[in-house]
């Protein structure tokens, strides 16, 4: 008799129904829009507000070069002392005093600079200052020097190194922007989708041991297939919750953004050389190289894989929880087991950040892309850079066979823990276990 | 009568710990079995070899004469000592889930809940979760889905506990009643006056072996030891007991009675019997009380036990 449908069918339905489930599925993206909102809201607020600086340049040699921009505006005294500048500054709300002491020469004077404030300046604002002034001081000297600055401008040369590879196919600087946010996000999802899931399904084998249903259930089902059954139907849960997740946080952070008019998404996106490549060759050739970017990728490649190696080393994973679930009473026993666990995991994905982003077809990358345990992230972020499909089969075969030992390593733990009790197992016990 | 449980030389070892060994039972169809036994003597593994949750190193299991398979699993309810039951889930459902775990339609399923639900007068609880019953109430729960699907063999480990003496009774009458309806029950219990009641058969089984088996009449005969218990009337009682210590062997007894009498076990040797006792007496004083001491299973339970 098949009773897997049955479990699957009773797990997702007993998941999906808990009342902390809906709050969380309905909460998180709330929560997690809201606090980009906020931070936004507040970043945009500290942009909007004007800092007066009052400048004192006793020397005269650069009071030209600060020109109100943005919201930093310059505010110049003239002919007052430093100590009477201090005062006139301190009753205003201006942000601080810039002084520069009356020295004609250019290399001393640059040592007796000052900024005076009431609370300790913003760094930003400090190396915006320093900037200004050492480029001023350098023209200055250059002038000084008989050199005409009209042709040093002249002579300044920009590079833009197009790249094509010897099949003629063209890339270019944003191709290995957009390949790195592919694979991370494809690593990433699949750690949090584990680390999240996982404990789940390791929660409700310790939940039904400790309610003693257990027995009961494994004198109608093999333990195999109830530890199946939890894993299928807990993943779909998951798979439901993450789908809830993505699909409602996409609707609510477009909405919030149309209500708040910010854009939520440029905020949140770290990616300095996309915005930078963007501001510079403006937005259009931001666009073009986005799109040959895209259309470099091996996109159907990157689906199929993602879903292969996404499904495998989840289910990989899920049957360590389930056997550690097994083997436990409770969930404060779980530690000594989740380190092993945890530990791959989180190589894995510091491997992929630091190997793969600097040379995705080195060594430790293709090792590590093999290695069953790490290769699922590992792997997802290298497919973007191109990967051969015979390296990727080699690797999902590791994968499977390592799943299907695991799953028979599991399940045995499975069968003998869930009938433990009061005891915690060391894992010279465990080992026992498997002999049995 | 033919067997319909047919366990034979079933060893099995949890790494060094040998938890039963070579151990052979029948159990008659139609009858209520005791498997008795002390705390760790490998009952619950045994019943766990019975209901294929742990596979035997050794041995065979024979259920109606087949070997034991996987379609046998619908053939057996068992209600297991650790019980429990999803807390959060609500009792129709719940009951619904193991039914159909056991090879039932959802439809039969149902109609058979409705049917027992009634019986035991608990057809409110359908909507309700089990976190909020009490104990006895889950464990109605329990003993209604053990039996739902009308198993040949039923196994109970200890039934009773956590029941209130008016629903341990109506759970004792549903047993009868299901022995009746055709189900063979093997029951497992430290509780030795159900024993007494129930059973028909017993095994005893203790450090992993079965040290005794056969109809519960059948042990006693072998175990009782030709002993009365006497209560006499006389008006010398010292010298009536000194006399009849000289002619048997005589220990003091304890039972209830409304006259002053003389209490006391008398133990004959083998070709004496009832009547010469009897007899003797009548002659010495006036007899209230006679009756064979026939010892209790638990007197068995403890004797053969602590002589194993």
């Amino acid at each position: 008799m098949n009773h897997l449908p049955l479990i699957i069918k009773r797990e997702y339905l007993t998941k999906v129904k808990n009342k902390s489930f809906i709050v969380m599925t309905i909460l998180s993206p709330i929560i997690m829009i809201a606090l980009i909102a906020v931070v936004a809201y507040l970043s945009n607020l500290n942009n909007e507000k004007i800092r007066v600086i009052s400048i004192l340049d006793e020397s005269g040699l650069v009071k030209n070069i600060f020109k109100d921009s943005g919201n930093v505006h310059y505010d110049l005294l003239e002919g007052v002392s430093l100590d009477s500048a201090k005062d006139i500054v301190n009753e205003t709300t201006n942000y601080g005093l810039l002084h520069i002491e009356n020295i004609k020469n250019i290399d001393s004077v640059s040592n007796h600079i000052k900024f005076y404030s009431k609370e300790s300046p913003s760094l930003t604002l400090i190396s915006d200052l320093e900037r200004k002034l050492e480029k001023a001081f350098t023209n200055l000297k250059i002038q000084e020097a008989g050199i005409d600055i009209s042709k040093i401008e002249a002579s300044k040369v920009n590079i833009n190194i197009g790249q094509e590879n010897f099949s003629g196919k063209q890339s270019s600087k944003m191709d290995s922007v957009i390949k790195l946010i592919f694979g991370c996000a494809a690593g990433y999802l699949l750690f949090m989708f584990i680390i999240i899931y996982g404990n789940m399904i390791m929660r409700s084998v310790i939940e039904e041991k400790t309610s003693r249903i257990i027995e009961v259930i494994i004198s109608s089902v093999k333990p195999v297939q109830l530890m199946l059954g939890k894993i299928f139907g807990t993943s779909l849960a998951g798979i439901t919750q993450f789908v809830i997740w993505v699909v409602f946080g996409g609707l609510l952070m477009t909405i919030v953004s149309l209500v708040l008019g910010i854009s939520l998404v440029d905020s949140s996106m770290p990616q300095q050389e996309l915005i930078e490549m963007a501001s510079d060759k403006g937005t259009e050739f931001y666009f073009e190289s986005f799109k040959q970017a895209l259309s470099n990728m091996p996109l159907i490649n990157l689906i199929v894989a993602f879903v292969f190696f996404f499904v495998v080393g989840y289910l990989l994973y899920s049957s360590l929880y389930a056997a550690i679930g097994a083997a436990v009473d409770n969930e404060t026993d779980t530690q000594q087991f989740m380190l092993p666990i945890l530990m791959p995991l989180i190589l894995a994905v510091y491997i992929g950040i630091f190997t793969v982003i600097e040379d995705p077809h080195g060594t430790v990358s293709t090792v590590f892309s093999y290695i069953p345990f790490t290769s699922p992230v590992v792997m997802l972020m290298r497919i973007p850079f191109g990967v051969p499909i015979w390296q990727q089969v080699l690797s999902l075969l590791i994968l499977i066979g390592t799943f299907m030992l695991t799953v028979w390593f599991a399940a045995k733990i499975y069968r003998v823990g869930i009938l433990m009790y009061g005891k915690k197992p060391s894992y010279k016990e465990l080992l026992k276990w498997i002999k049995y | 009568m033919t067997n319909l449980l047919e366990v034979s030389e079933v060893s099995k070892h949890f790494g060094e710990f040998r938890a039963l060994n070579n151990v052979s039972i029948q159990v008659p169809k139609g009858s209520i079995f005791g498997l008795l036994g002390p705390n760790g003597a490998g009952k619950t593994t045994l019943i766990r070899v019975i209901n294929q949750i742990t596979m035997p190193d050794s041995g065979e299991v024979r259920l109606d004469g087949d070997l034991l398979n996987p379609t046998h699993i619908k053939d057996i309810g068992y209600l297991p000592e650790e019980r429990g039951l999803y807390k959060s889930m609500k009792v129709g459902e719940q009951a619904l889930y193991l039914a159909q775990l056991k090879g039932l339609t959802k439809t039969e399923a149902k109609q058979r809940l409705k049917y027992w639900f009634d019986r035991l007068e608990i057809g409110d609880w359908w909507n309700k979760k089990i976190q909020e019953l009490s104990k006895g109430m889950a464990q109605k729960i329990q003993f209604v889905v053990t039996v739902l699907h009308n198993p040949k063999l039923l196994i109970f480990d200890e039934p009773f506990s956590g029941f209130d003496p008016i629903n341990a009774n109506l759970i004792k009458d549903e047993i009868l009643r299901l022995r009746e309806d055709g189900a063979t029950v093997i029951f497992s219990t430290h509780r030795m006056e159900s024993v007494e009641e129930l059973c028909d058969d017993i095994a005893l089984i203790n450090k992993s072996n079965k040290i005794l088996e056969g109809k519960l009449i059948d042990i006693k005969r072998q175990y009782k030891t030709n002993t009365f218990e006497v209560g006499l009337e006389a008006n010398n009682k010292i010298a009536l007991k000194t006399n009849l210590a000289e002619k048997f062997v005589v220990t003091e007894a304890n039972f209830k009675s409304l006259n002053n009498d003389l209490k006391l076990n008398i133990r004959l040797s083998q070709n004496e019997t009832a009547q010469d006792l009897i007899s003797f007496l009548n002659q010495q004083a006036r007899i209230n009380h006679f009756v064979e001491v026939i010892p209790s299973a638990n007197d068995i339970f403890i004797q053969t036990v602590q002589n194993n």
